[in-house]
């Protein structure tokens, strides 16, 4: 029973973390100022966001086909949205983005 | 607690769909075009309707997003305004949305038990189609067996589409020709750096990318084969594994170039894969009326009748999904090709 409970409590604590670094990635993308930090909250979302959305509802599934799937999930996440991230964020400095590094002339 | 996510779900789609109309910017419109589809696509999951979100989720997020890009690559990235007031259009739109909705309301309320749908189709389904044809997974009975025709009619529909492109844009021969020889063309460089990047930067550096494109291309064949074969238990089919392997090899014409595809998967090949698929299909059919059934009825493919109508649903499904995947990827061809030629 105890146990039980505790991996409640650890799924809770889990799918608040995602749920908050969701919503943070979600404003931080409406309100940051260039285009590398607009993807560094995109960014957040991508990874840990949706790794500890995952993780909480593996945690809820135990040891079953369901946690498998989502693993399987959460590899394909992992590499993808890194990969995506990156790729992104080099095609936008080759074709001349900058960051603005703490300028204060804005846009 | 349901209705709150359906409502949630509903809105979205609204203001997704006002955005959509209103925004000038295509690259914006595609995108949110492929955000409406993962909508939808979480609506029918909310309905148990798993079978048509994971269509959903492939075909309206995946490949027509990827298919409205390279066809951005063809025109101008932002829409013109029109020349006129479209009024005539919007009346003519009101007055049909107006009798359809009139029209709905004969319907029976939604997930009524007594309509007739529920009391007759909805039961022989359910009931009957262990023992009649087979497959746990009752929507691929239904879309397989009990309506064969219609699923040949959408086979046919992909295949005339792929067919009506191909016809318009056309591979200039000249390239393909060259292909064939094995001289891979200098300056290609891939859709999607097109479409992104202005300056056509060729993506011989993004090393990453590559790596990881070499990593999971084959991952995505094989789940693209598990969704093939797996249709008789689970979600899945001809369809979405389709249109899962023709991703495959778009990935690696994105990440190397369309060329590179070109030698790996020839055009040629691809039309014959799609009349193959096609002709598997309504192959089956006419097999059955040779054999003394109907046309499409897998009963008289072997001794048993389950054993036919496994065999017969199998084929068909390798069908479409052969015809899918060879249209999809022609129709990315034919996009991607033409910049090539005019560039």
């Amino acid at each position: 029973m105890m146990d039980f409970c505790l991996l409640d409590i650890l799924t809770a604590l889990l799918l608040t973390v995602g749920c908050f670094l969701g919503i943070s990635g979600g404003v931080g993308l409406y309100r940051l100022p260039d285009f590398f930090t607009r993807q560094h909250a995109t960014g957040v979302t991508d990874s840990v966001c949706s790794f500890a959305i995952l993780f909480a509802l593996m945690l809820q599934a135990g040891f079953t086909l369901v946690s498998v799937k989502l693993c399987f999930v959460l590899v394909f996440l992992i590499v993808t949205s890194t990969t995506a991230t990156h790729a992104l964020a080099k095609t936008a400095l080759k074709k001349g983005i900058r960051p603005l590094l703490g300028r204060e002339d804005k846009r | 607690m349901e209705a709150a996510v359906d409502i949630v779900l509903l809105s979205f789609l609204c203001v997704t769909v006002i955005v959509i109309v209103y925004i000038r910017k295509l690259f914006c419109a595609i995108m949110l075009l492929g955000i409406f589809s993962l909508l939808s696509a979480s609506l029918f999951i909310t309905m148990d309707a798993v079978d048509v979100a994971f269509t959903e989720a492939a075909v309206g997020t995946g490949i027509s997003s990827i298919l409205l890009l390279s066809a951005l690559s063809l025109t101008h990235t932002r829409e013109r305004r029109p020349s006129h007031q479209p009024y005539l259009a919007l009346l003519v739109v009101a007055v049909t949305g107006a009798v359809l909705v009139y029209g709905t309301m004969d319907l029976p309320p939604f997930g009524d038990p007594d309509s007739a749908i529920h009391r007759h189709m909805a039961v022989r389904f359910i009931v009957d189609s262990p023992q009649e044809v087979g497959p746990p997974n009752v929507v691929t009975s239904v879309l397989a067996s009990y309506r064969g025709y219609d699923t040949l009619g959408e086979a046919t529909v992909i295949f005339t589409a792929g067919i009506a492109l191909v016809g318009l844009l056309g591979f200039s021969r000249r390239k393909e020709f060259k292909v064939r020889l094995g001289g891979v063309l200098p300056d290609t460089t891939p859709v999607a750096v097109q479409v992104l990047d202005a300056s056509n930067a060729p993506s011989t550096d993004h090393l990453v990318l590559r790596i990881v494109g070499k990593m999971f291309i084959p991952l995505i064949m094989l789940f693209a084969l598990y969704v093939q074969f797996h249709g008789d238990y689970g979600p899945g089919g001809g369809f979405q594994a389709g249109v899962i392997f023709a991703s495959a090899i778009m990935l690696y014409a994105m990440i190397f170039n369309v060329e590179k595809a070109m030698l790996v998967v020839t055009p040629t090949a691809l039309r014959l894969l799609a009349v193959l698929g096609l002709m598997l299909y309504g192959g089956v059919g006419v097999l059955c009326m040779f054999l003394g059934g109907n046309f499409l009825d897998y009963n008289v493919l072997a001794h048993e009748p389950l054993h036919g109508q496994h065999l017969g649903i199998f084929l068909i499904e390798l069908g479409v999904g052969i015809t899918v995947f060879a249209i999809m990827v022609t129709m990315f061809y034919a996009l991607g090709n033409r910049k090539g030629g005019s560039a």
